[in-house]
């Protein structure tokens, strides 16, 4: 079964989990031999931008160890096979340019994306 | 400045969203600037404070247990309740008591107490303002 997750919600709970939850459980997945593949749209496009940097949440003495680098988790799900598509109006609508992503992420526009349904057995929007 | 008492109340569940850093963040600005803060933990908030919140291994980050060092929110709100102290100013965690048993979570962190919703009233009452950062 080929299963593409489709993530919109972006930053959701990044800082307690360290991570986006839903690319984290698509790396998870993948890791495990399913075929599964990630969507970004509407303001998780952002987290293809390479050059964005998470500072560590502190709360009083307690000081974050690991905050949350989705671009790097990305860019890992790539390394990995995983193929991660990006809404391109999005990006243009939030002033983010290619130059400014990580590696090997595909550009599609929104009226690719029945096209792009079609490859999958399920998808998932998250 | 002169000392304000301030009520936040709470309404995300530890793990869901992004608003329960925020509201963290918030009351420990409070706290450092030397205001009293008062906490409503209501529905999923009530289990920020549940002590077997527990740190795991990640194996999709390719680290240990103790590498992750996964964040709990129990031990921010145990960090913001020694920097009350430590600031001397209070901070008044209430949790939902209903709520609590909804979902099983009343084995607490120390220093946070039961209440309900006259609690809430009455904190919001005796405070300078009060701020809901509610479920969306």
């Amino acid at each position: 079964m080929k299963a593409l997750n489709v993530v919109s919600c972006a930053y959701r709970a990044t800082s307690e989990e360290q991570d986006d939850t839903i690319v984290w459980l698509a790396g998870t997945l993948r890791n495990g031999g399913a075929d599964v593949e990630l969507l970004l749209r509407g303001n998780s496009v952002n987290y293809c931008v390479a050059a964005q940097r998470s500072v560590p949440v502190e709360i009083g003495a307690s000081v974050q160890r690991n905050p949350p680098d989705p671009a790097g988790d990305l860019t890992r799900f790539i390394a990995k096979g995983g193929r991660v598509y990006v809404i391109a109006e999005d990006l243009a609508a939030r002033g983010i340019i290619a130059p400014d992503l990580i590696p090997d992420v595909q550009l599609l526009g929104r009226g690719a994306l029945p096209a792009l349904y079609e490859r999958y057995d399920r998808v998932w929007s998250w | 400045m002169k000392r304000k008492s301030l009520t936040f109340a709470l309404m995300d569940a530890p793990f869901e969203s992004a608003r329960t850093v925020t509201a963290i963040r918030l009351i420990e600005l409070s706290l450092r600037r030397g205001h009293d803060v008062n906490v409503f933990a209501y529905e999923g908030a009530a289990a920020l404070t549940f002590s077997r919140q527990s740190q795991h291994p990640n194996a999709t980050h390719g680290r240990t247990l103790e590498e992750e060092d996964h964040p709990l929110t129990h031990r921010w709100v145990a960090a913001l309740l020694e920097l009350a102290a430590a600031n001397d100013v209070k901070l008044d965690w209430v949790n939902c008591g209903l709520c609590v048993d909804e979902r099983g979570v009343g084995e607490t962190i120390p220093g946070v107490r039961r209440g309900g919703p006259p609690d809430f009233f009455k904190l919001a009452l005796d405070s300078f303002n009060t701020l809901v950062i509610p479920t969306r």
